[in-house]
């Protein structure tokens, strides 16, 4: 594949939180590429690093973390590629970026909008930064894609606050934020958990029909192996802040090779079994993140771990860029 | 004995409960209308069962659950409780105190967010003692080896008494709520979300000891949840509820494959399956749920359904047993339900 075919690459990005004396390696050595014009999801549980590499992507990390290695390229369409990471927080470059090349959805739309803000202006406000454009065209390109969002009343629900708002109608309005200044990437960092089911898939639903109209990438993380079956092209399986296996939809749902992805699948009731098969639990929980374990982090939980596991397995690929973090990888464990 | 229909005494009985709140507004706080949580829902638990509740936020399910337990009073209805396999059938909400105690030792909760049903400054084994003590275990050390028992049962050390919940896992506290609940031995335990809060690969070690407990207890599970698959694998049989109202209540298997009401149909299309290569329908259900202070006339319902007709606007439908099928209850114009309320079997409803 041709390298312009890749909107983001990450190499070996190691982002750290310094909390007292600790270091918290949240993201330690994760290696992406994200294909143009697809949706990719990116899956683990709480606590494994999904969200910190997308803050990362942004520059967006609170003020105990930084990014201490690696490289974010960022190759946008019509102008030179460039790395994200080798840029300050404040660069001028990145606040071009954020919210204009690559904008960002949130978890909880209760929250991301101010309360004493009118929608209308909270969504003006980002075009008015990024580009010159009159109040007036300004507003209609706003009413426009409310109503591309199935909004009733656009025009006049500009004017509203958001706690006018449901929390569906509420995520409309940050997608429409997110979507306003035409960005190539569009990043979701579970934008359907606080919603009810109903909703979720009115939401997600939406997200495609855009994305369909409109051309960009989708980075849509969540935990949801549901949501992913649904939405995304390639997933990304992440645990302890590195990725596990890496693969189309195809080679994850229907080749899962790595004994955690494996596992994950086979604890969650799947509608519609009617409570047959008995769930398999993964034993144990999620290590410390400050005092992971040496060598393959998801050992401890593991039932194919060995000796050999002590010291940390290769990301290997297993065939047509399927990747997978195993020592098992090849024969043993893919062949189950 | 999940999963098998062989359960035939009832349990519980919840006959018309409804639960309204006031809503008050204006200097004097008057009474200008009210919030209908729960509206006319009855309903039966059968004992050894897992009856499951599930429905979007706002539909009532956690309300009636808190009603089952008495946490919160209804305010209106009867909740028919049987406390020995054969005596008699009390209702739980006009009892003498002295039945009111003994019988809040036969019905428990556990709640969705073990985090903050835990008190943070009692160690699990005050935390354990004290129901204990209320109900009747004088000696001190026959109620330590009824912690120690207690918590070996949900899979923890014993040792684990002496600890705070700081010191536990999601889940591992969750186990705690669970233990505790059990510690009075009661014969029905409502479950509200027991496992939303937990990451998925701990949800399915709660939820198999749930099913081990029941197996080994006999224990009546009445378990709310929003997740449709998860209540799914726990339930015997499943009460759809919308808007303070049931509008469907099937076996585990039958509401699957052969789901009446066009709410349902819409539920199960809309959850995410971890699968892929089937490709299903989906039907996007349009708007947000309305609210329970001023619900649409008619069927509640009708402004969202894809199936809506006219009459579905004036007339509510009524709760009743499929023709073909006397133990699948659709309330809805369109299901092929018995017409007269005489022709239900007394045992259905």
């Amino acid at each position: 594949m041709n390298k312009q075919d890749y909107i983001l690459s990450i190499n070996d990005l190691k982002t750290q939180f310094k909390i007292g004396k600790r270091v918290v390696k949240a993201v330690d050595g994760v290696t992406l590429n994200v294909r143009r014009g697809k949706t990719m999801g990116l899956v683990g549980e709480s606590g494994c690093g999904k969200s910190v590499t997308a803050h990362s992507i942004m520059q967006l990390l609170p003020k105990a973390g930084s990014i201490k290695e690696g490289e974010i390229i960022f190759r946008p369409q019509n102008s030179e590629e460039f790395d994200i990471a080798k840029y300050r927080k404040t660069d001028k470059k990145l606040r071009n970026m954020r919210g204009r090349q690559i904008s960002m959805i949130f978890q909880d739309p209760m929250s991301s909008l101010n309360p004493v803000y009118r929608i209308g202006d909270q969504i003006i406000e980002s075009i008015i930064q990024h580009e010159r454009i009159s109040k007036k065209a300004a507003i209609k390109r706003t009413v426009d894609m409310l109503e591309m969002l199935s909004i009733p009343q656009a025009d006049k629900r500009i004017m509203d606050y958001p706690h006018q708002f449901s929390g569906g109608m509420k995520q409309r309005v940050m997608i429409a934020m997110g979507l306003i200044t035409n960005p190539e990437l569009l990043i979701a960092d579970e934008p359907t958990t606080a919603l009810d089911v109903t909703i979720q898939a009115q939401i997600l639903e939406l997200m495609q029909q855009m994305q369909e109209q409109l051309g960009f990438t989708i980075i849509i993380i969540t935990h949801n192996m549901g949501i992913v079956a649904d939405m995304a092209d390639d997933i990304a399986v992440m645990y302890m802040g590195k990725i596990m296996e890496f693969g189309a939809k195809e080679d994850i749902f229907l080749r899962p090779t790595h004994p955690y992805t494996r596992a994950l699948l086979k604890s969650v009731p799947v509608l519609g079994n009617g409570g047959n098969d008995r769930l398999e639990p993964i034993r144990g929980t999620t290590p410390d993140p400050s005092d992971m374990p040496e060598g393959c982090s998801f050992m401890p939980r593991c039932d194919l771990a060995t000796e050999k596991c002590k010291n940390a397995p290769p990301y290997e690929d297993v065939g047509n860029g399927h990747m997978v973090r195993c020592w098992y990888a090849k024969g043993g464990a893919a062949n189950e | 004995m999940s999963n098998q229909s062989n359960h035939t005494e009832i349990l519980l009985d919840i006959k018309n409960i409804k639960k309204y709140y006031p809503i008050q507004a204006g200097l004097f706080r008057r009474t200008i209308g009210h919030v209908k949580a729960v509206d006319d829902v009855s309903l039966y638990v059968k004992r050894g069962e897992t009856l499951g509740l599930v429905g979007e936020s706002g539909c009532g399910k956690t309300t009636l659950g808190k009603c089952i337990v008495r946490l919160h009073r209804p305010t209106e209805g009867e909740l028919r409780y049987r406390f020995d396999e054969d005596g008699e059938y009390k209702d739980l909400l006009s009892l003498d105190k002295k039945e009111s105690f003994n019988a809040r030792k036969k019905i428990q909760m556990v709640f969705q967010d073990p985090y903050s049903s835990l008190n943070p400054i009692k160690n699990i084994l005050t935390a354990f003692d004290e129901p204990l003590r209320i109900h009747g275990w004088t000696n001190a050390n026959e109620r330590k080896e009824r912690v120690a028992e207690l918590l070996e049962s949900v899979n923890l050390h014993a040792d684990y008494m002496y600890r705070y919940p700081n010191e536990f896992s999601g889940g591992q506290r969750q186990r705690i709520c669970i233990a505790r609940a059990m510690c009075v031995n009661p014969d029905l335990i409502v479950c509200d979300e027991p496992v939303s809060a937990l990451d998925v690969s701990i949800q399915a070690q709660v939820l198999n000891l749930m099913k081990d407990l029941q197996k080994e207890h006999g224990l009546t599970y009445v378990f709310i949840a929003h997740d449709l698959s998860v209540v799914e694998y726990m339930s015997d049989r499943i009460a759809v509820m919308y808007l303070g109202k049931v509008v469907e209540l099937a076996s585990a298997k039958k509401l699957y494959y052969h789901f009446e009401h066009p709410y349902t149909e819409a539920l199960l299309s809309a959850i995410p399956i971890p699968k892929i290569g089937e490709k299903r329908q989906r039907i996007i259900l349009e708007g947000d749920v309305p609210s329970p202070a001023n619900p649409p006339a008619g069927c509640r319902f009708h402004t969202r359904c894809h199936k809506v007709m006219d009459i579905c606007r004036v007339k509510s439908p009524e709760l009743r047993p499929m023709k073909n099928d006397p133990d699948h209850l659709v309330a809805c114009h369109l299901a092929d339900t018995v017409e007269d309320i005489a022709e239900i079997p007394a045992d259905a409803v």
